[in-house]
């Protein structure tokens, strides 16, 4: 596929790791204790593990999921409100296929819709839409979720319903910003990262600027990069730069897709459609100051809170998860006492087993599980020592 | 549903409501591309445009000056780490 297969390339792959290799070698915190360099978007952690990137980078490198899963991050509540709104009758439910598995404290999606209740997968919102249309007597509710990247989708689907004069269509919105996740993730009393993989198609929607704060306040390089294997190696190698060249930037290794100043007509739909919540609660990481946004009043009647009974649900993260920890980088996922025993992709637990984009999912399906379980014998070991 | 798939425009579909058809991988879908007109572009010279899809909206148009650089730090990367290596072993 073109702009795909060229970023595979194993030979270039195996320049930037000799390049890694030694630029590993030059940076003095790197003798003591191994780099921390997050990358924030799910979508890289699910490439890094597809393609195994973490096996072949040199050990003292250690790559930090961060909490860029908008599936993993939504708090149980919000999902059982959700299926509160697909059991309202009268309702046809419809969501991207993700969101579909996600278990609410009971049940998830699918279990409504094997219950009898009309719900439906979407590949876009623009799709739900046309199940609107198509059922005038029905009222059509999109749970809306997701970063920055597709917010513009479904800003524009509303407008869209609006100019057409569609009634019967809403949004359970539960969209969420990034600048805000990250500083929490900054700010984490925990925090061990030494730079950021930064997210790509966030960044294509709203450029490079508002990461400065990153490299002014915080000190930390941050690259945004694409999602190739060579895509993410480059971006590695650009942050092991930075340190040993003493900068601290942000860098865009995604040109290709990601202008400077973001995308402006996307930015005006979501300005238009959109605007924060005070607060949004998170799986994991429990409330962020507006860090979700809210339909605007102007727009009420796509708004399906304002529109429906939504019970507005608050269920606590069961106590035994430890994914908040893990989200900081302050444990890896094999370290939280229920990985792989309590919580596994099949019964999950936690918000990072929920979604293939999840840190723990990931691990789980791709990691190896021999050296995992090792690597706990020789921790327990270290601790017992101490 | 982040994950966005490179996609080259074949026609406009829809002026109006700024749809057009959208071949990706072999599959053909109508795709919104309000997201990727400007006066610099457009609607109608967005035919043969290559473009990243996101839940059916292009929501970039992918540079292909861009990309190609990109692939060319990497070729030249390869390249000095040859030339150093074939040093090393006259030395």
């Amino acid at each position: 596929m073109k702009y795909v297969d060229e970023f595979r390339d194993p030979q270039k792959a195996k320049f930037l790791l000799h390049e890694i290799e030694s630029l590993v070698n030059q940076i003095e915190v790197c003798k003591h204790r191994p780099l921390f360099v997050m990358e924030v978007c799910g979508g890289h952690t699910h490439s890094i593990f597809r393609y195994g990137l973490e096996s072949i980078l040199p050990d003292r490198i250690e790559l930090v999921h961060g909490p860029g899963c908008p599936v993993c991050v939504l708090p149980m509540g919000r999902v059982d409100d959700c299926v509160a709104l697909a059991e309202t009758p009268g309702v046809i439910l419809t969501t991207f296929g993700d969101a579909m598995r996600v278990c609410g404290s009971k049940k998830s999606l699918l279990d409504a819709k094997a219950e009898g209740c009309d719900v439906r997968m979407v590949y876009s919102p623009l799709d739900a839409l046309q199940i609107a249309r198509q059922n005038p007597s029905k009222q059509v509710v999109f749970f809306a979720l997701g970063f920055e990247t597709t917010i513009p989708s479904t800003a524009l689907t509303v407008l869209q319903a609006e100019a057409e004069g569609i009634e019967n269509f809403s949004l359970f919105c539960n969209h969420i910003t990034i600048i805000p996740t990250i500083k929490a993730v900054l700010d984490s009393p925990k925090l061990r990262i030494d730079g950021f993989i930064g997210p790509g198609h966030v960044s294509m929607v709203i450029g490079k600027t508002p990461y400065q704060f990153i490299a002014d306040r915080y000190h930390r390089p941050f690259v945004i990069a694409g999602f190739e294997p060579l895509d993410i190696l480059q971006s590695l190698w650009m942050v092991l730069k930075q340190i040993t060249e003493g900068r601290v930037e942000v860098e865009n290794q995604y040109k290709r897709v990601v202008p400077e100043g973001g995308n402006q007509a996307a930015l005006e739909a979501i300005a238009k459609v959109f605007e924060l919540r005070e607060f949004f609660e998170w799986r994991g990481l429990g409330s962020i100051d507006r860090s979700g946004v809210r339909i605007r009043e102007a727009y009420a009647k796509y708004d399906a809170e304002r529109k429906f009974q939504v019970p507005d649900l608050k269920v606590a993260d069961p106590k035994a998860c430890q994914c908040g920890e893990v989200l900081t980088g302050a444990i890896k996922p094999w370290e939280c006492k229920v990985f792989g025993n309590a919580c596994t992709p099949e019964t999950p637990l936690g918000a990072l087993m929920v979604s293939s984009e999840g840190a723990c999912a990931a691990y789980y399906q791709y990691g190896d599980l021999e050296k995992i379980q090792q690597k706990k014998v020789q921790k327990q070991e270290t601790a017992t020592v101490s | 549903m982040c994950l966005g798939i490179p996609g080259q425009i074949i026609k406009i579909t829809n002026p109006e409501h700024k749809l057009g058809l959208v071949d990706i991988s072999g599959v053909q879908r109508e795709v919104n591309l309000a997201c990727i007109i400007d006066e610099e572009h457009p609607l109608e010279s967005c035919v043969g445009d290559w473009v990243l899809v996101h839940v059916g909206f292009a929501m970039s148009r992918i540079d292909e000056e861009e990309a190609a650089m990109t692939l060319q730090i990497l070729t030249e990367l390869g390249e000095v780490q040859s030339e150093l290596e074939s040093m090393q072993v006259k030395s």
